[in-house]
Formats: C-alpha cells, sequence, structure tokens
C-alpha cells in the first residue's frame, strides 16, 4: 500500500541553521501520527514542508505516491489545522468552513450544505452565523476543524492544535478527535510538544530532537523500549542511570556495581540504563527477594512526595539519586527520609539505551 | 485631599469598616485632576478652533454689502444658493474629481509598496519607513516649486522627452501637474496607515487561505484586502480630504483653468471681498470632510 505521506532524506535549512536533518519518515493511510519533540526540534517544519507552507532544502516529499516538494499549498491535497486556529476574523463560522470548498469553485447550494453538515459533526449546529471572536477557545478549535475536514483532505495536518485549550477541555477534545480520526479514516498528522496527549492519542509517534527523527514507533515501543537517552528521558520520567556494557547480559556502573541487564550493545560502550520509577520496588535494607538480587541497589530516603494516589520517593545510593514511586495503599510499607532501604526491580523492566 | 480625610468611616452589620464615600470621593478626585490636565488643550481648542469654526458657519448665512462688509443681521441662505451656479459647481466637481483621482493613484501606488515594507526585516522596514518621512524634512512650499522646475517647458522632464523623440512635455499648470504633485504631497498619508494595517495581520491567516486552496490571488482578495480594509480607507480619508481642500499645490502648478475649492475660497475672502460665499463653500468642505471621517470610524469600528 502506498503511505499517505512518504518523507525522505528531507533537510530544511534556514540561512544557517538546520531545522530539519535528512529525515526519514512514513506516515500510513488511515494512522494517527504524532511528531512529538521539544520546541524547536524540526516537528512543526516538518508539518510545514507536507502542508506545503515551507519547501524541503533536500530530499523528497510524497503525498500518496506524489511528489509534492515544491508545490503550493493550495495545490496538495492536505489541509492544515493551525495553531492559533487562524480563523478568517472577517468571516462567519460558516463562511470560514465553507472557504474551501467556494475557492474550488463547488456550487453553492452544495457547498452550504456540505459546510453545515461538517458544522453539526463537530457539534458547532446553531452557531454558523457567528463571529470567531464570539466563540470560546473549544468552539474556534472545532471550527479550524471543521473549515479543514471540509475539503475532504487526504491527509489532515495539526499543528498543536489543543495548545491553547485548558486541560479539562483538551482531554475532551482529544478523546474527540480521536474517534473523529476513526470515523473519517483519514490520516492525521498531528505536532505537538505534550508527551502524554501524543501517547494517548497516536498510533505511533515520532520522537524528534535538533532536527533529527530519533525514534518512530507506538505509544508503548517509544516508552518502554527507547533507542537513546533523550527519548527515555523525555518521554515520561525515567532515572538515567550512566554505566558501561560488560557482557551480553551485565552492566557496570560508573562506582562499579555490577547489574543484570541485557543490553544490544558492544562491551565497552557506554551507555545509560533507563529505569522508569513505577517500575522499581523498595523495601527496608535487606529485603530483597532472591531472584532480584543482581539488579537492587542499596540507598537511603533522602525525600518523601506524597501524591495520594502514590508516593513519590527519592532515594539517594551513592552518587545518584533514584527516584522510586511506590504505591500509597493502605497495606503497603511507608518510609520516611532517612529511612536505609533497598530497591530492586523486575529483570524485564530495565532498558540501556546508548548514550 | 482634605475632603478624603474628613469622610467619616462606616461600619456595616459585621462590624467591617465599608467605605463607599472615599471611593467616590478618589474618584472624583481622579476626574478633577485629569480635567487639569486637559484644560490648555481645550481652552486651545475652543478658542483657535471651534469659535472660528462657528464664526465661519455663522458668516456662511450672512448678507454681503456692496462695499464688501458683511451684514450680520439679515440672515438668509443666498451664499448657499450660489453653490448651484455652474461656476462654483464647476470647481466643485473639479475638485472632488481631481481629489478622488489624486487618491485612487495614491492607493494603487501606495499598497504593494506598504505590503512590501510589512513583509520586510525589522531593520530593513525602518530605514525604508525613514526614507518615506524624508520629504516631510523640507519645505511643502519648496517642494512644489521644485515640481514646478522639473515640470517646466524646458526642466529636465522636458529635455527627457524631447531626447527621446516624444516631443516636449507641456504638463504644467494642467490638472495632471496638480494631480501628480498632489500624489507627490500626499504620498505618505497613505502608505503609513496602509502600511500599519497590512504589518498588522496575521500571517498565518493567509496560509490558512492558501492550505484551503486559495490562489496567491484569491487569497489577496478574500482575506488580506478585507483585513487590510481599515487600513485603507484611513489612508483615503487622510488623502482625499486634504487633497479636496488643497491650496498651495494648484496654486503653484494648475493654471487658471484648474481653479479649485481653496483658490475660489480665497478669492472669495480676500478678491470677491465675498465672506458669505467663501465662509458657505468652506462650509460645504467641511461637511464633506466629516462625512469622510465618520465614515472611517464606522467603518473601523466594524473591522477591529
Amino acid at each position: 500500500m502506498t503511505a499517505a505521506v512518504e518523507i525522505r532524506g528531507v533537510t530544511k535549512r534556514f540561512d544557517d541553521v538546520v531545522a530539519v536533518d535528512s529525515v526519514d519518515l512514513e506516515i500510513a493511510d488511515g494512522e494517527f501520527f504524532a511528531l512529538l519533540g521539544p520546541s524547536g526540534c524540526g516537528k512543526t517544519t516538518t508539518l510545514r514542508m507536507i502542508a506545503g507552507l515551507e519547501f524541503p532544502t533536500e530530499g523528497s516529499i510524497r503525498i500518496f505516491g506524489e511528489e509534492v516538494g515544491t508545490l503550493p499549498p493550495n495545490k496538495r491535497p492536505v489541509n492544515t489545522v493551525f495553531q492559533n486556529y487562524a480563523l478568517f476574523p472577517h468571516m462567519s463560522v460558516l463562511d470560514n468552513v465553507s472557504f474551501g470548498l467556494r475557492m474550488k469553485k463547488v456550487d453553492k447550494t452544495d457547498a452550504r450544505a456540505k459546510s453545515m453538515k461538517m458544522i453539526d459533526l463537530v457539534q458547532l449546529g446553531g452557531m454558523e452565523g457567528r463571529k470567531p471572536s464570539q466563540l470560546s477557545g473549544g468552539q474556534q478549535q472545532r471550527v479550524a476543524l471543521a473549515r479543514a475536514l471540509v475539503n475532504e483532505p487526504k491527509v489532515l495536518l495539526l499543528d498543536e492544535p489543543l495548545g491553547a485549550l485548558d486541560l479539562k477541555l483538551r482531554q475532551e477534545m482529544q478523546t474527540e478527535l480521536k474517534s473523529l480520526q476513526r470515523e473519517l479514516g483519514v490520516s492525521f498528522v498531528f505536532v505537538t510538544h505534550d508527551q502524554e496527549e501524543a501517547m494517548a492519542m497516536s498510533d505511533r509517534i515520532a520522537v524528534m530532537h535538533d532536527g533529527q527523527l530519533l525514534q518512530v514507533g507506538s505509544p508503548e515501543e517509544i516508552y518502554e523500549r527507547p533507542t537513546n537517552r533523550f527519548v527515555a528521558d523525555f518521554i515520561g520520567q525515567t532515572n538515567l542511570i550512566d554505566a558501561t556494557v560488560e557482557d551480553d547480559d551485565h552492566i557496570i556502573l560508573t562506582n562499579g556495581t555490577r547489574l543484570r541487564a541485557p543490553s544490544p550493545h558492544e562491551p565497552g560502550t557506554s551507555v545509560a540504563m533507563s529505569l522508569r520509577p513505577e517500575a522499581i520496588s523498595i523495601g527496608p535494607r535487606g529485603s530483597v527477594p532472591d531472584e532480584h538480587s543482581a539488579t537492587s541497589l542499596e540507598g537511603a530516603v533522602a525525600s518523601v512526595t506524597y501524591l495520594g494516589h502514590a508516593v513519590d520517593y527519592s532515594v539517594k545510593i551513592g552518587w545518584i539519586d533514584l527516584e522510586v514511586r511506590g504505591g500509597a495503599t493502605a497495606g503497603g510499607q511507608r518510609f520516611e527520609a532517612g529511612d536505609e532501604v533497598s530497591v530492586w526491580w523486575d529483570r524485564t523492566s530495565d532498558w540501556v539505551v546508548a548514550d | 485631599m482634605t475632603a478624603v480625610q474628613e469622610q467619616p468611616k462606616q461600619l456595616d452589620e459585621t462590624g467591617d469598616v465599608v467605605t463607599p464615600l472615599l471611593e467616590l470621593a478618589n474618584e472624583k478626585n481622579k476626574r478633577r485632576r485629569g480635567l487639569l490636565l486637559a484644560l490648555p488643550a481645550y481652552i486651545y481648542i475652543v478658542l483657535f478652533f471651534a469659535l472660528p469654526l462657528i464664526i465661519v458657519v455663522v458668516y456662511s448665512f450672512a448678507t454681503r454689502t456692496r462695499t464688501g462688509g458683511t451684514d450680520l443681521s439679515g440672515w438668509n441662505i443666498e451664499a448657499y444658493e450660489k453653490l448651484g451656479e455652474p461656476i462654483v459647481r464647476d470647481i466643485l466637481f473639479r475638485s472632488l474629481w481631481l481629489a478622488l483621482i489624486t487618491t485612487v493613484i495614491c492607493l494603487v501606488v501606495a499598497y504593494p509598496f506598504a505590503y512590501f515594507l510589512a513583509t520586510r526585516s525589522p531593520t530593513v522596514r525602518n530605514i525604508m519607513l525613514v526614507f518615506v518621512m524624508i520629504p516631510f524634512w523640507s519645505n511643502f512650499l519648496v517642494r512644489n516649486y521644485a515640481w514646478r522646475v522639473l515640470l517646466g517647458n524646458d526642466g529636465p522632464v522636458s529635455q527627457l522627452t524631447e531626447a527621446l523623440g516624444l516631443g516636449q512635455t507641456t504638463i504644467l499648470f494642467t490638472p495632471t501637474a496638480v494631480v501628480l504633485g498632489l500624489v507627490y504631497g500626499f504620498l505618505p498619508f497613505m502608505i503609513l496607515p496602509l502600511y500599519a494595517s497590512i504589518e498588522r495581520l496575521d500571517w498565518s491567516l493567509i496560509e490558512a487561505g492558501r492550505d484551503l486552496g486559495a490562489s496567491g490571488f484569491q487569497t489577496f482578495r478574500k482575506v488580506t484586502l478585507p483585513l487590510s480594509m481599515p487600513g485603507i480607507i484611513a489612508g483615503c480619508i487622510l488623502v482625499f480630504v486634504p487633497s479636496l481642500g488643497a491650496y498651495v499645490t494648484p496654486e503653484i502648478l494648475g493654471g487658471a483653468k484648474t481653479t479649485l475649492l481653496g483658490s475660489y475660497i480665497v478669492t472669495q475672502f480676500l478678491t470677491a471681498r465675498n465672506w458669505p460665499v467663501g465662509a458657505s463653500v468652506s462650509t460645504v468642505l467641511m461637511i464633506v470632510m466629516l462625512v469622510a471621517a465618520l465614515t472611517y470610524f464606522r467603518s473601523g469600528g466594524k473591522n477591529l
């Protein structure tokens, strides 16, 4: 099957700055795809190149097999939901939504009917006569969606569409966007810096940093098996412990501690071990179950943060502080600052990443 | 200030101090202070602007005496009836027509320039804005005389057309010369408001237009142009109004056949000594300008 979007060796330079650095990416038809990364990582530039709002300095971009490299935006079968919606302030909701159809010279009554249907679909029925300034942020967001979707794009591009909404509304819209995407079966390419949002909504995520594509995969793959230090650190919370590979099955920490941790890297490579706080167990000193003896460390509780549903411990283990998330259930044992403790983890929950 | 301190404290049911009177007094004080600050400007405007304006309007309903004086007793609208006479009517229409042409030319010339300006880097913009302002540094009268030299029968423009085999240029003392001079004089007044409104445009709206399938021109017509309308209207009024009442440029660059309202008013007051007619023409001119200004404020209220 032809990919909805196929990006090959795309580089974008603005003067001396390399915004996107030889990125290869394939987005399947009907996929909810997130471009994730901190601000300035090149994710928006990548999206804008798919939209035709920027042209790549090098490389090729194909949409359903058709090379679109330097086609202007109006000649591409994609539509964009802009970061701040970019609704036309001088037009009503209906005029905004039907803009694309009118540009395509769709018959007036047809355009109106289609637009009204789309306005209903995004639950704005009855508001078609209003100006964007008379709508709330969430409603403006829906207009922007309707305005893009009414053109039946082959790929819908969304540039941080939920960034301007408050938390509750954002969560609502996440669910709505996802179900809308399922319903329409169109590929959504979604730019965000919010890793939780990306995890909650996407089929696949591409993590970008400094213009480079670091990893592409399902939310589970990205979270559980990050391929490098940045991805491990950026996605969720994690403890990164510097180490050197000893053999297939062991690593040596910088203080000489030998731990069992399988890694695909060559012996002698410097790596980091990623340990999620929730994957670490905590108990009194010496209470490590035998099967975990090769995956445990000893230390003392440095601080305790009570979160209600959980308790976060910061455990000082010689040269590092390890963040540990313990359950706050009634039966569970709780520790105070200064308590001598052991921490251990399951052999499958650590993950060694390249530096 | 003492009044504030003298206000007695009041207690509500719960015993808390409430001070509505204090707030009120403070509010009053503030307003009084504001008025005091504005007073010099108020006095200036009333004395030198509003009062003369009223005098002009009053005079427009007076009668000219035989000796060229003004009789302030028999009120009538004869001076306004005179506006219907062919000579005055021609001058009025000619003035409107030339002001209109000047405005349209200014708009057509200034819009692309303002757009270009608004899309440059801040440094380039500032340098170019200074260039736009430079003409203001020299006297308007002097600049008009410079045009007279330029357009004269043996001036540089004429020499150039002759060298090119197009014959002598004889546009001095014609309406063309007047329009040229007016466009030159008032172009900055078109550029600046246009620049201000285009510069304020949200460029993502233009991107949205392109993204939704509009060509560059369609986007301009449907998005850029309507959104820069406040600047267009402001610029048009800022050019049209002074062009309509222009005196210096038509006097210097126009001939006897291009008498415009400004010159006609001056003639009525100084030469013909018919103050009521001069006053009535002035009044009509002011009304036209007022209507133009109101149009602007109304449209500005709608678009901004």
